[in-house]
């Protein structure tokens, strides 16, 4: 039983991230009518933007030490960080909260990011067949992602969570049973992180005049269009909305997984089987594909399930589960769980 | 030239595919003063000029943008390899062996991914590629030899092979004592890259490759002109398929060694550029992507920063540092990101690719000598939406 | 006994009945106009002709063989042919393939695989296909791509691409709307002497110039309901149609 909800829990945030950029995929395309294949290229940024406000804020003063030598007699580097220099301890709290402090950066540096990505490429591609969108936002995924390369290198980065957070819960403890169920910390920060991220977008949608307009538009942009309600420039900043709720899964990933430059590309062909399976266009259903493929992904991987599984001569499952479960998806309900007739048909 | 490529009856199909015949075998010839004269660069070539020629028959035609062919190239690889092992080094089973198993692969997932169309044919298509390197990487190790590379070893089988006469030095591809290196190499990768050439120009002048034209056209349109477009959507994917399998196939006579790595969608998304920046639905163009390609990775990969400051040497010191940084960019380990915004100025300014380009060029000129004549078929065609939209 | 009977077809979209247990009857070599205001149904109808729909109730009865549960390709291929409302060529394609297309599928059947014969060889076809573009007048610009085309050519052609089936019946929705006074009687001049031919014809029509000058029956149809169907003197003075016109909601 404890090994089931720690499943549940380990998926949820895989699940989590997916839902984050399968949310912004869905939301670009059902507004936009483009598929954006830079959508987990958005997802890296993010991730080096935390990456980024670590590396500012650790740069280090070095000073040699007039008392200690090294052992080749050499006098002795002494490495503080300016952050600590300057602001003593404090200094060192903001390093070591340094991931949850990139959101404020990330937010309009990823909003910038989506607008100048809309205005400067995506919006000639409205009219252009989709195969060209397609390869275009490609194309501007590689770039982002080889010059993110060019500059970090190829190796994944490691980031450290607060050191509050660090550490595991002993959920189980909660209930009488301390030790049977261990989940670490940030896990549990990065689900509420994405819940809060998940509720504003919809509270957004659902409660602004401006979400308002947006849906209507993703429900008949020609007609909203008519009404003399100039949709591009809220489409315009849909898009940057999406990038930041993209980014900010990135921001917060970062000490649960190692960032790359390829980190996006790997989330994107996923986020993707994500949205296909949610239904192309329903925010909910990207949301509920997003939890429900990455739970289905961490049952898949269970030892206990493998062993059962391999007794029956299926090996490998846990590999190929999120595929399977969408081309199965796409066979019986061609829409997706919760796609809407008339989209992308 | 383009325009012969584009239309002309039968005899002149003939004329065209001996001229390219000795185009391809000329290739040592006239690719000498581009220093692209080494048998290793024209045998990747003719390769990636049959993947991208098989791919074109799918996407030029049908418009069906699949995004996941490097499945194809990969289940042909590991096919070629275990002839070999099972077999023996002979090239001619393992191409008929991988171009098989590879359309019966393209018979499965197309029948699958051909129910659904545009831009969820090629998420289908992307899953189903990720599915196969996911599990050649893990699950299928015994038969893939997962990370290693699966390779051919003197204790295989090779029932085929006379094994009294052989040396301990690695496996070699041959036939009739040819052995598939080098220029023979190239010539044998040559020659069926002219086949499968002469294939493709077959279809696309058939009644069955107008089908296929008009499937990207108008699929309505032809359902209620009494067509069932499923089988020929499917036959067209499983032709490209088995295009792609006899590519992989070719890289392991080349070399024996197959990976995993050559099934990942990058390598599905390259073959997808070389189509579009030669110029999709045409025959020639897609020949001419994968050449510009292959031939910029090779020239841009050789750079180096040393290499750079000597080209910049001639510059200040500072002034040539910085060049050199720029550009050390773009080059060697940087190619990628060339290819990237190659990708991106392809597809914004020219989405019908070099042979568009030529075809503009050629009528711009046309046009300042004052000899433009009247020609609405070719050229300017741009590429067309996907079908079910 | 007709070649296309009609029976009790119903068909509901939500609440709204679409139609209303309508029944038809198409005699044989004849040409059937089917009228009635805006949302009456008529296309509707014939979407259930041609499998774009499926009624709810009823039966569709083509030469003895019911239509219903057939694919588009299906019904095609038993002799009933579609032109559109809006024309549906394909615009990529030269004027002469847009109509060889329609030959070859009529020849091979719904699939052939034949990637080895030329297109250059099947002179029959060619020859099928340049006879019709003749008719319709597009024969100079057989080279020509569809896209090029006015709006008028494009129903033309479209028009054209139906005939080199040589279809048993044929279904027009509405093949004059949008057209000039002058290209709406060259269209009429085509369709009649396309009559000559023998091919039955059902013919969804707005303008009753059109209607009363082709059509050898009328049906009426209003809210889903056939309220007149007789011989076009008749529908003249029926006032029923009448009102339909100009007394209800729907004018």
């Amino acid at each position: 039983m404890d090994a089931i909800l720690l499943q549940v829990l380990n998926g949820l945030d895989k699940g989590a991230a997916y839902a984050l950029i399968a949310l912004g995929l869905t939301l670009i395309f059902g507004t936009l009518g483009v598929v954006n294949f830079a959508h987990g290229a958005l997802f890296m940024l993010g991730a080096f933007c935390a990456v980024t406000i670590n590396r500012a804020l650790t740069l280090e003063k070095v000073a040699l030490s007039e008392t200690q030598t090294t052992a080749w007699g050499t006098p002795l580097e002494i490495r503080t960080p300016y952050a600590q220099e300057w602001f003593g301890d404090f200094g060192l709290t903001i390093i070591d909260y340094s991931v949850p402090l990139s959101i404020l950066i990330a937010i309009p540096f990823m909003l910038l990011v989506g607008i100048a990505m809309e205005r400067g490429l995506v919006r000639f591609f409205y009219k252009r067949p989709h195969a060209e969108q397609i390869l275009v936002t490609f194309g501007l995924a590689i770039v982002l992602q080889e010059i993110v390369k060019a500059i970090y290198g190829a190796n994944p980065i490691q980031q450290d969570a607060p050191s509050i957070v660090q550490g595991a819960a002993d959920i189980g403890a909660l209930f009488g049973d301390p030790g049977a169920l261990v989940y670490p910390w940030w896990r549990i920060v990065y689900l509420i992180f994405s819940g809060v991220v998940i509720a504003a977008v919809f509270a957004f949608l659902q409660f602004t005049t401006f979400g308002m307009v947006v849906r209507a538009g993703m429900a008949d942009r020609e007609t909203v269009g008519l009404l003399g309600i100039n949709i591009d420039r809220r489409f315009t900043i849909v898009f940057g909305i999406a990038a930041v709720v993209a980014g900010l899964a990135g921001v917060m990933y970062t000490p649960i997984l190692p960032p790359d430059y390829h980190i996006g590309m790997d989330f994107l062909v996923l986020s993707f089987v994500v949205v296909v399976v949610g239904g192309m266009g329903s925010l909910p259903g990207a949301v509920a594909a997003g939890f429900l493929l990455g739970v289905l992904q961490s049952f898949a991987s269970m030892t206990a399930v493998r062993d059962i599984l391999s007794k029956v001569g299926i090996v490998g499952l846990d590999q190929i589960i999120i595929y399977l479960v969408a081309i199965v998806v796409l066979l019986v309900r061609p829409r997706g769980l919760m796609g809407r007739k008339g989209v992308m048909e | 030239m383009m325009k012969f490529f584009s239309q002309s009856s039968e005899k002149g199909d003939l004329v065209l595919i001996a001229l390219f015949a000795v185009a391809v075998f000329t290739m040592p010839i006239w690719l000498a003063p581009f220093g692209a004269n080494y048998p290793d660069l024209m045998q990747r070539f003719a390769i990636f000029g049959i993947f991208a020629t098989g791919f074109n028959i799918l996407f030029g035609l049908t418009g069906y943008l699949s995004f996941g062919h490097a499945a194809f190239l990969g289940v042909g690889s590991y096919t070629a390899v275990w002839t070999f092992k099972l077999l023996g080094m002979n090239p001619i089973p393992a191409v008929i062996a991988s171009v098989v198993v590879a359309g019966v692969f393209a018979l499965v997932i197309g029948f699958i991914s051909l129910r659904r169309s545009g831009i969820y044919f090629s998420i289908l298509t992307l899953a189903f590629a990720q599915m196969c390197y996911n599990l050649a990487y893990s699950v299928l190790t015994p038969i893939t030899n997962g990370e290693t590379g699966l390779r051919v070893l003197h204790e295989d089988p090779r029932i085929f092979d006379d094994k009294t006469v052989e040396t301990t030095g690695p496996l070699i591809s041959q036939i009739f004592g040819y052995q598939m290196q080098g220029m023979t190499g190239f010539y044998f990768c040559g020659i069926l890259l002219v086949i499968t050439v002469f294939i493709a120009m077959r279809i696309f002048r058939s009644p069955f490759g107008m089908m296929l034209k008009a499937v990207k056209t108008n699929q309505n349109r032809l359902n209620y002109t009494g067509v069932n477009t499923r089988p020929y959507t499917l036959a067209a994917f499983v032709i490209s398929g088995m295009y792609a399998g006899l590519a992989g196939a070719l890289m392991c006579i080349i070399d024996p060694l197959a990976g995993a790595e050559r099934m990942q969608w990058t390598a599905s998304g390259e073959v997808v550029l070389m189509t579009i920046l030669g110029g999709v639905g045409t025959i020639i163009g897609p020949i001419i992507g994968a050449g510009l390609i292959k031939y910029f990775e090779n020239i841009f990969s050789a750079f180096n920063d040393q290499t750079l400051a000597n080209i910049y040497s001639f510059l200040p010191d500072g002034l040539s540092e910085v060049l050199v940084s720029v550009t050390s960019l773009f080059v060697g380990e940087g190619w990628h990101l060339s290819l990237g915004i190659l990708f991106m100025l392809i597809v914004i300014f020219l989405p019908g690719g070099v042979t568009e380009g030529l075809s503009r060029i050629g009528k711009l000129i046309a046009r300042r000598t004052g000899k433009a004549q009247k020609n609405e078929n070719e050229g300017g065609r741009r590429s067309s939406p996907m079908p079910g939209e | 006994m007709g070649i296309l009977e009609v029976r009790d077809v119903n068909k509901n979209f939500g609440g709204l009945k679409a139609l209303n247990n309508v029944n038809l009857d198409v005699e044989e070599g004849s040409v059937h106009a089917i009228i009635g205001p805006n949302g009456a149904g008529k296309s509707t109808l014939l979407n259930c002709f041609v499998g774009r729909l499926d009624p709810d109730t009823g039966t569709v009865m083509f030469n003895g063989k019911s239509l219903l549960g057939l694919k588009p390709h299906e019904i095609n291929q038993t002799g009933v042919v579609r032109v559109f409302q809006t024309p549906e060529i394909f615009t990529d394609l030269s004027l002469l393939e847009n109509v060889m297309i329609p030959a070859f599928a009529r020849r091979d059947g719904a699939f052939k695989l034949n990637p080895f014969r030329d297109v250059e060889r099947e002179g029959e076809v060619r020859d099928k296909a340049m006879n019709i573009l003749e008719e319709v007048g597009l024969q100079e610009d057989r080279n020509k791509i569809a896209s090029s085309m006015s709006r008028g050519d494009k129903r033309r052609l479209e028009l054209a691409m139906c005939l080199v089936q040589d279809p048993v019946l044929l279904l027009l929705d509405e093949p004059t709307a949008g057209m000039s006074r002058a290209d709406t009687n060259a269209t009429i001049d085509l369709l009649k002497r396309i009559g000559e031919r023998g091919i039955t014809k059902i013919v969804i029509e707005h303008d009753m110039h059109v209607v009363f000058s082709l059509a050898d029956r009328i049906s009426v149809l209003a809210q889903g309901t056939v309220i007149a169907e007789d011989v076009p003197a008749n529908i003249k003075g029926n006032p029923k149609v009448q009102e339909a016109y100009l007394g209800g909601a729907h004018l």
